[in-house]
């Protein structure tokens, strides 16, 4: 405790009393993320609000041998941001300026803490688009996306985060700024730190400045909703399409028990009799939107589609894309508890995935409602449930346990979007090897000797 | 109550609704105090998980929560906005009874609240000498406004409050209980306190365009406050003695629809009687009367038919501010925009953010004045930046705070509820 009341003097000194969180309340609040996970309160919270008091909060955690997780806004679902015991948490909210845009060569710089929304809306303010749209958007950080490998329903086409990634700026342990990548489209100078620091869960540096592509914006698009009695004719159109050379933007799913739960949630009239429903859109230059529209209403009808309805305008697109867009929150209202998850399969494995969620179902006796993105083979299981209720729980997960031995044996992986952290540290041996998790821990001791940034996250099972 | 174990227990009743969030956050994208703050005990999430902290003696400092739990503007953008559907208003009601029940009342509010509100006569009487002395404390600063600030030290600080009036509605108006109109309508009028008090303006505009309707008018006299400044101090005993006391106030009446001004007050006797009344014979009252409370804009637009018109071009130009409780609790949002494009002498802007909170959040606005005043400016910016000659609403309280934040920033845009705007253009 003494130890602890030093280091909440040295932060007030950084940041200012105002900034540093130190009572049981407030730091209640920082003991959990978006995962179902246990809780656990750190010891201290502070909230830097320059580049160069961050620098100083990480000096001084490291001096004093403390353990800090740094936390952005809390949406990641794999308990990245339950901080260590008796730790620290670094807030990133204060930190949320877009320094720059810059129209000409086609990318922004960003503090860590810029909401992804905002930033989106922002970029498009200036007629330019910034893809990665995460289901969090409005309020994750941009710090967290990168932290996560953020991706988002238009991965297919636009890629996920790490493709938008030039370059970052963070600090390492003694709070040294460390550059990497730049503002060209070409950069081969050293190692690719910016490739590292994607997807590094906040274990490997802590992120300052970020450098992001912009591209131009598509300037039309069709969705459509096609709408099947057989989930095999759904996933066969998107592999026809696909070999079609379309490339959609959307191209999403949704499995029976979804769209019995959309409806149930809102009667906006679906087919609850339907085995599927695929959600499309096709977005690019006028002439060719209509092209590929016109095709991929021709090959759903090919692969034996029950009926497909194209948006007439604006009012009727949002329409459509409304059952997609309550699939989460329909199924988060079914059941008090509800589970997230995102196991991913090659594309080609899309119907084998989703019969095994139905056997899976089944034979533990849970419920599963599968939804997602279709065109990169990134499904949503999820399971809905009350985790006060011990005996259906361990049923759970058992369940979960047999989603990702069933996605790894038809060569797919843990997580396409969602990250490993605390949830999914047990099974990264089986997707991956032992001499890989060895690798990994001796790259992170190197670079974090006291292990005290975000430890006992992905390879610490 | 003052014994922790039972705190607790109480707390533990909450569980079923509060184990229904899922931690996902999404309500930091709505939450007016933590766009402010930056704290995740100030949003929706935070406090679900102090509350669930405290139930599940993870936390042991009950006052703590109490406090984070109020600084809060019950404004429910979480709740409208949550995924997962959490009663979010509801916990929070809920809790801060429990809370209060466990700490106890402060001195102050349970004289207001016990002796003076929930005792419509006395209230009325005591307000009418308040009017009479106000200007020997309060030097006027805005006609255009109607606002005062504080001659001397005052609890209220900087406030630029507004007079109480010269008369209230009750003064001005006998109580009422016409046939149906031309219309084939009757509908039971609840002006709330402010509409009352200080806004008598308001509920005269109200009747002027339900007498210009022919919509009869059932308004018994002695009503009392809706109850939600008691609620939200976790005082349930008052809220239930000034419900009971207007539930049998309108069985006495028949009519089709019970038509407000205030949308806090619509949203409590809407959504908050039937859920947190304790009387089982009340609750089904209450519930009875839930479904026939209409905002005057729903009454005017979706059941009489008023439409926009085309505007002339050199009208004065109108913007609206979306009170949270009217947006949030009753989802009503076109029909007052409507009502103001149906004045031919207006011409309708759209100011940004119009659906963001004005900070007002009744007592939040009193014992947080600095934060209510930071949520505030931003929207007084928004409503000059609009270019907008003036401001309309529909919630007393909303008019009260944007006036106090335009008044601060001496920009003398007046601020009046939609029904005064649509009402002066009819004979
Ligand atoms: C409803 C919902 C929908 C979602 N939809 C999607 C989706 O469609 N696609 C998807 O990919 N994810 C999704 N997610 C998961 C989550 O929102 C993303 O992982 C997001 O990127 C997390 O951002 P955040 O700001 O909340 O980060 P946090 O949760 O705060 O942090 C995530 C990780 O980033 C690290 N970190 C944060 N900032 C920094 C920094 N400055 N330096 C170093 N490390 C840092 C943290 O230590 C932590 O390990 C969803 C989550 C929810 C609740
Ligand atoms: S949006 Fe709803 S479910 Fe999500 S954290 Fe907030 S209250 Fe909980
Ligand atoms: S009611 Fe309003 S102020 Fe209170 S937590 Fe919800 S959004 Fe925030």
């Amino acid at each position: 405790m003494a130890n602890n009341a030093k280091i909440v003097k040295d932060f007030e000194a950084i940041v200012g009393a105002g900034n540093v969180m130190t009572q049981e309340v407030d730091l209640h609040a920082y003991s959990y993320d978006a995962a179902v996970l246990p809780s656990q309160t750190p010891s201290v919270a502070v909230r830097p609000t320059t580049e160069e008091q961050l620098a100083q909060v990480v000096r001084v955690c490291n001096e004093k041998g403390t353990p800090f997780a740094v936390r952005g806004a809390g949406t990641n679902l794999s308990g990245g941001t339950i901080p260590p015991k008796d730790g620290v948490v670094v807030l990133t909210g204060a930190l949320n300026e877009i320094l720059e845009i810059n129209e000409e060569d086609l990318y922004a710089v960003c503090q860590p803490g810029v909401i992804t929304a905002k930033f989106a809306a922002e970029v498009a303010s200036r007629g330019l688009f910034y893809p990665p749209d995460p289901g969090s958007q409005a309020v994750s950080t941009l710090g967290g996306n990168v932290a996560e490998n953020a991706g988002g329903l238009r991965g297919l086409k636009y890629g996920v985060t790490k493709d938008y990634l030039m370059g970052i700026d963070f600090f390492d342990l003694n709070g040294e700024m460390v550059t990497s990548g730049s503002r060209t489209v070409k950069c081969v100078t050293g190692y690719n730190l910016p490739g590292l620091m994607c997807s590094s869960e906040g274990t490997l540096g802590v992120f300052a400045k970020l450098i992001f592509k912009l591209v131009p914006p598509p300037r039309a698009s069709q969705a459509m909703l096609a709408v099947y009695d057989d989930i095999l004719n759904a996933s066969r159109t998107v592999s026809a399409i696909i070999r079609n050379k379309i490339m959609p933007c959307t191209l999403e799913i949704m499995d029976n028990v979804t769209i019995r739960t959309v409806e149930g949630f809102r009667s906006a009239g679906l087919p609850t009799d339907a085995a599927a429903l695929l959600l499309i859109e096709v977005d690019g230059h006028p002439a060719q939107v209509q092209d590929e529209a016109a095709m991929v209403q021709k090959i759903c009808k090919e692969e034996g589609v029950r009926t497909i309805e194209m948006a007439r305008d604006a009012a009727h697109k949002d329409r459509l894309w409304q059952a997609r867009r309550d699939a989460l929150p329909a199924l988060a209202n079914f059941r008090p508890t509800c589970i997230l998850e995102d196991a991913t399969v090659p594309r080609s494995q899309m119907s084998a995935m989703v019969d095994a969620l139905r056997r899976i179902a089944k034979e533990y006796n849970i419920s599963i409602g599968t939804f997602g993105h279709a065109g990169d083979g990134n499904l949503h299981p999820t399971i809905t449930t009350d985790k006060r209720d011990k005996e259906e729980w361990k049923r759970v997960e058992a369940g979960i346990d047999a989603i990702f031995k069933e996605a790894l044996s038809l060569g797919g992986t843990l997580s396409g979007e969602h990250g490993i952290g605390i949830s999914k540290a047990k099974w990264m041996v089986d997707e991956t090897s032992p001499a890989t998790i060895e690798w990994c821990r001796g790259l992170k001791a190197a670079l974090d000797p006291k292990g005290i940034l975000n430890p006992g996250k992905m390879f610490w099972g | 109550m003052s014994d922790i174990h039972e705190l607790i227990r109480l707390l533990g009743e909450l569980d079923d609704d509060l184990v229904g969030c899922m931690r996902c956050g999404m309500c930091q994208a709505a939450c007016p105090v933590f766009a402010k703050t930056g704290r995740e005990a100030d949003v929706a999430r935070g406090k679900l998980a102090l509350l669930d902290g405290l139930a599940h003696e993870m936390i042991k400092n009950p006052e703590g929560v109490k406090e984070r739990l109020e600084l809060c503007l019950l404004c429910g953008s979480c709740q409208a906005s949550c995924p997962s559907g959490v009663h979010i208003l509801d916990i929070f009601l809920k809790a801060r009874a429990i809370l209060t029940g466990y700490m106890g009342l402060s001195p102050v509010k349970k004289l207001i609240f016990h002796q003076l509100i929930s005792r419509p006569k006395l209230f009325d009487s005591l307000l009418g000498l308040g009017s009479k002395l106000q200007g020997v404390f309060a030097k006027p600063v805005s006609d255009v406004l109607g606002t005062s600030c504080a001659r001397f030290h005052s609890p209220l600080g900087d406030r630029h409050f507004p007079h109480l009036a010269a008369k209230p509605l009750h003064k001005l108006q006998k109580e009422l209980d016409e046939p149906k109109g031309s219309s084939g309508l009757k509908v039971a009028f609840f002006p709330g306190c402010m509409a009352d008090k200080v806004y008598p303006q308001t509920a005269l505009a109200a009747l002027k365009v339900l007498r210009h309707y022919g919509v009869g008018v059932f308004l018994p006299s002695g009503q009392a406050c809706c109850g939600i400044p008691s609620l939200s101090s976790g005082d349930e005993s008052s809220f239930e003695t000034m419900t009971a006391i207007n539930l049998e106030l309108f069985e006495k009446g028949s009519f089709d629809y019970l038509v407000t001004v205030c949308a806090t007050c619509a949203a409590t006797l809407k959504d908050v009687w039937p859920v947190m009344l304790r009387d089982p014979e009340l609750k089904v009252k209450a519930k009875a009367l839930s479904g026939k409370v209409l905002d005057i804009s729903e009454l005017l637009v979706d059941k009489l038919g008023v439409a926009p018109i085309e505007a002339a071009h050199n009208g004065r130009k109108v913007t609206y501010h979306d009170p949270c409780h009217l947006r949030n609790s009753l989802k009503v949002t076109a029909q007052p925009r409507v009502l103001l494009k149906a004045n031919p002498d207006v011409e309708y802007v759209e100011m940004a953010e119009a659906a963001s909170c004005c900070g007002c959040g009744g007592s939040f606005s009193l014992a947080h004045y600095d934060l209510s005043c930071e949520i505030g400016q931003r929207k007084a910016k928004n409503i000059v930046e609009s270019g907008a000659s003036e401001v309309a609403t529909s919630c007393p309280a909303c008019i009260m705070q944007i006036s106090d934040m335009l008044s601060q920033g001496r920009q003398e845009i007046p601020v009046r509820h939609v029904i005064e705007v649509y009402a002066e253009n009819l004979s």
